[in-house]
C-alpha cells in the first residue's frame, strides 16, 4: 500500500516539476513549484519526520513561496517571455541522457538504502523526532546554528546595501 | 534531560572560536557604530576594522602551538587554522587600507563596506578551522554572501552589478554540489564530523568503491574546486573579477581563495585520506588543465585586470600542484604559498588602484604607457610584484613555487614538476609585456594620473616589505608552516 503511495506522489512530484519549467506564465510556475514542497513535505511523513515535513510546508510552501510570489508580482512579469530555447538542445539532452545513465548506475551498484550512524529507527520512535532534532540542534550542532545567525545578519546587512535608494 | 544541558555546556569552549568571535563582535559594534554618525563618514570605520583585525590577530598569535577544540568536535583552532586565519587577517587589513580612498574617489563612501570585508574574514576563519561539515558549510556562506555583495558593490557601475549577479547566481549553483556532496557522505557514514568520516570510511572498507561514496567525494571537490576557480570550474573568475570594486578583487583572489583551499585540504586529509590515491588522481588532471587554461588565455587578455584574474586561475593551479603532492613538504608549501600570495597580489592590485582615474578604471596595457616614468614608485613596485608573481628569486613567488614543486618532485611526480615550470615561463611572456608597456612606451596623452593617498602607499610598501621578507628569509615562516601541517 505504502508502495502505491510513494509511487502515486512521485508522479505528481515530476510532473509538478516539469510545470514549474515549462509553465508559460511564472505565476502558475510557483504555484506548481509549492505543489512539489508539498509532495516533498509528505514524503517527510513517510520517513516518519512530522516536524520536518511541518517545517517543510511552513518555511517552503508558506513563507518562501509567499516571497517569490511578492516578487513576481512587484515586477510585474508578465506571460511575454514566451521565447522557445532550441539552442543548445543537443548538448543539453545529451548531458542529460548521461546523467540518466550515472543515476541508474548508481541505483544498481549502490548501496542507498542503510541506515548508519547513532539515529536508528528505534531511537526515533523511543525519543520522538522533534526531540532529537532540538537535541542536535543545542548540543551537537551548537556552534552551526550560531553562525547560520551571523549569515542571517550578513545577508540583511548585504540587502539593505544594495537595494537602499541613496546610499 | 539535565545532563544533556550539562554535557552540551561542557563542550563549549570559547578558547576556539575566541579570534572569529572577536572579529564578528568588532562587526557588528561597527555596524552600530555606523546607526549614529553622519553618512559618507568612513575614516572611523577603517581605523575600528583594523584595531578588530589586530586584536584578532594577537588572540590568533597567542594560540600558537596550543590548538583548542571545542562544540563537540565542530571546531578546531589549531596551527592550521592559526596560520590560515594570520593570511586572511593580512588580507583583510591590507584591503582595508587600499580601500578608503578609492570608495571616495568612485563616489560609494559607504561604512557598510568594512563589517562586511569583517564578516567575510570571519567565515572564511570558520572554514579553516572547522572540523564539522556544518562549520565548514556555514562559514563558506557567510564568506560568500558578503562577498557577493562586495562584489556589485557600485551600484550604479553595470559591471560591478554584472559581476555580483553572476558570482551570486554561479556561487548558489556551486554551493548546490558542494551540499549535496555533504549530504550524500553524511548518507554513506552517518556523521558530519571529519574525524569520525575518516574513522568510519577506514573500517568499513567496501565503502570505498561504493558509488555513493565517489560521488559525494567528486560532488564535494567540485564546490570547493568552483571556490578556487580551478579549470574547468573557472569560467565565473574574469567576469567577476573585472567587474568588481579593485580592492575587493584584491580580497577575493587571494583570502577566500586561501579559505576554499584550507577547507579542502582539511576535508580530503580528515574523511578521504583511504581514498588518497584516486583523489590525487583527479586534482593532478585538474592540477595541470587549470595551470595551462589560466597562462594560455591570460596571454591574450588586454585588461589587466582580466589578466590577472587568469592568472590567478594559474596560482590555483600551482597550489593544486602542491596537494597533489600530498606530503609536508607540500601541504606546507600551500600554506605558504597562499600567504606569499596575498602579499604579492594584494600588491599589484594596489598600484593599479592609484593607475585608475575618477569614473573610469584605467586598466588596458595601452592606459599604462610611460607609467613607469611618471610614477616611479609605483613602477618599481609593480614590477616587484609581477617579478614576484613570475616567480624569480629573490621574492616571495620564487620561495613559493620552489616548496610546491619541491613537494611534487619528492613525492614522484616529476612531470607535474616540469609542466609547472613550463607554465611558470609562459607567465613570463604577459607579465613581462606589462613592464614593456610601462617602460618602453611613450604615453600618448598626458594623463592627469590621481593622487597618491598616503594609505595605498603604507598597503604598497607593506607588500613590498612581506615579499622581500618571505622571499629573502622564508625559512622561518617555512618552519611554522611545517608547524601547522598535519
Amino acid at each position: 500500500m505504502e508502495i502505491i503511495f510513494f509511487y502515486l506522489v512521485a508522479l505528481i512530484v515530476v510532473i509538478s516539476g516539469i510545470l514549474v519549467v515549462r509553465c508559460q506564465s511564472p505565476v502558475n510556475s510557483a504555484l506548481a513549484l509549492v505543489n512539489t514542497f508539498f509532495c516533498l513535505a509528505i514524503y517527510y511523513v513517510m520517513l516518519r519526520a512530522p516536524f520536518m515535513a511541518a517545517v517543510q510546508i511552513m518555511v517552503y510552501a508558506g513563507a518562501i513561496m509567499v516571497l517569490i510570489l511578492f516578487v513576481i508580482m512587484l515586477l510585474n512579469l508578465g506571460t511575454e517571455a514566451k521565447k522557445r530555447y532550441t539552442q543548445g538542445i543537443v548538448w543539453s539532452s545529451l548531458a542529460s541522457l548521461l546523467l540518466l545513465v550515472n543515476v541508474v548506475y548508481f541505483l544498481k551498484r549502490g548501496q542507498v538504502t542503510d541506515s548508519v550512524g547513532d539515529i536508528t529507527a528505534y531511537t526515533v520512535q523511543s525519543f520522538g523526532h522533534t526531540e532529537l532534532i532540538g537535541k542536535a540542534l543545542f548540543t551537537e550542532f551548537l556552534l552551526p546554528f550560531e553562525i547560520a545567525s551571523i549569515l542571517l545578519l550578513v545577508a540583511i546587512v548585504g540587502a539593505v546595501v544594495l537595494a537602499k535608494k541613496d546610499v | 534531560m539535565n545532563d544533556l544541558v550539562q554535557n552540551a555546556l561542557l563542550n563549549v569552549n570559547i578558547a576556539a572560536i575566541l579570534p572569529s568571535l572577536i572579529l564578528v563582535c568588532f562587526g557588528m559594534g561597527l555596524l552600530l557604530i555606523n546607526v549614529f554618525l553622519p553618512r559618507g563618514t568612513t575614516r572611523h570605520a577603517v581605523w575600528i576594522s583594523l584595531i578588530g583585525l589586530a586584536v584578532t590577530g594577537f588572540f590568533v598569535y597567542t594560540g600558537w602551538g596550543n590548538p583548542q577544540y571545542g562544540f563537540n568536535d565542530a571546531v578546531a583552532m589549531d596551527n592550521f587554522a592559526a596560520f590560515f586565519s594570520i593570511t586572511f587577517l593580512v588580507c583583510a587589513a591590507l584591503t582595508i587600507l587600499m580601500s578608503d580612498d578609492y570608495l571616495r574617489r568612485e563616489g560609494y563612501p559607504v561604512s557598510e563596506y568594512y563589517p562586511l570585508i569583517l564578516f567575510a574574514t570571519a567565515g572564511a576563519m570558520w572554514m579553516a578551522s572547522g572540523t564539522d561539515m556544518m562549520t565548514i558549510f556555514l562559514g563558506l556562506e557567510v564568506m560568500s554572501i558578503s562577498l557577493y555583495v562586495l562584489a556589485g558593490f557600485f551600484r550604479g557601475q553595470v559591471k560591478s552589478n554584472e559581476a555580483g549577479l553572476k558570482y551570486f547566481l554561479l556561487g548558489a549553483f556551486s554551493t548546490g554540489f558542494l551540499l549535496y556532496g555533504m549530504a550524500l557522505i553524511y548518507g554513506v557514514s552517518g556523521s558530519t564530523r571529519l574525524t569520525e568520516i575518516g574513522v568510519y570510511l577506514k573500517t568499513h572498507a567496501s565503502l570505498l568503491d561504493n558509488p555513493m561514496t565517489l560521488a559525494g567525494l567528486v560532488l564535494l571537490s567540485t564546490g570547493f574546486l568552483f571556490k578556487i576557480a580551478a579549470a574547468p570550474f573557472h569560467m565565473w573568475a574574469p567576469d567577476v573579477y573585472e567587474g568588481a570594486p579593485t580592492p575587493i578583487t584584491a580580497f577575493m583572489s587571494a583570502g577566500p581563495k586561501a579559505a576554499a583551499f584550507a577547507a579542502f585540504l582539511r576535508v580530503m586529509e580528515y574523511c578521504f585520506f583511504t581514498l588518497k590515491p584516486e583523489w590525487t588522481a583527479m586534482l593532478w588532471v585538474l592540477a595541470v588543465l587549470t595551470m595551462v587554461v589560466g597562462n594560455v588565455i591570460a596571454i591574450r587578455q588586454t585588461n589587466i585586470k582580466r589578466m590577472l584574474a587568469y592568472s590567478s586561475i594559474a596560482h590555483a593551479g600551482y597550489v593544486l600542484v602542491g596537494m597533489v603532492a600530498a606530503n609536508e613538504i607540500g601541504y606546507s608549501g600551500i600554506l605558504f604559498y597562499m600567504l606569499a600570495y596575498t602579499f604579492m597580489n594584494i600588491g599589484a592590485f594596489a598600484v593599479l588602484v592609484l593607475a585608475g582615474k575618477k569614473g573610469e578604471d584605467n586598466l588596458t596595457l595601452e592606459g599604462l604607457s610611460g607609467f613607469g616614468f611618471k610614477k616611479p614608485f609605483l613602477g618599481v613596485a609593480m614590477t616587484i610584484f609581477l617579478f614576484s608573481l613570475m616567480g624569480l628569486p629573490p621574492t616571495a613567488g620564487f620561495a613559493g613555487k620552489f616548496y610546491i614543486f619541491a613537494g611534487a618532485i619528492k613525492a614522484g611526480y616529476i612531470w607535474l614538476a616540469v609542466i609547472g615550470v613550463l607554465n611558470s615561463a609562459i607567465s613570463l611572456y604577459y607579465y613581462l609585456r606589462v613592464m614593456v608597456y610601462m617602460y618602453f612606451r611613450d604615453p600618448e596623452e598626458d594623463y592627469a594620473w590621481v593622487a597618491m593617498p598616503g594609505a595605498v602607499v603604507v598597503t604598497i610598501i607593506i607588500a613590498i616589505a612581506g615579499v622581500f621578507y618571505l622571499g629573502i628569509m622564508p625559512g622561518e615562516v617555512m618552519e611554522l608552516a611545517k608547524q601547522a601541517v598535519f
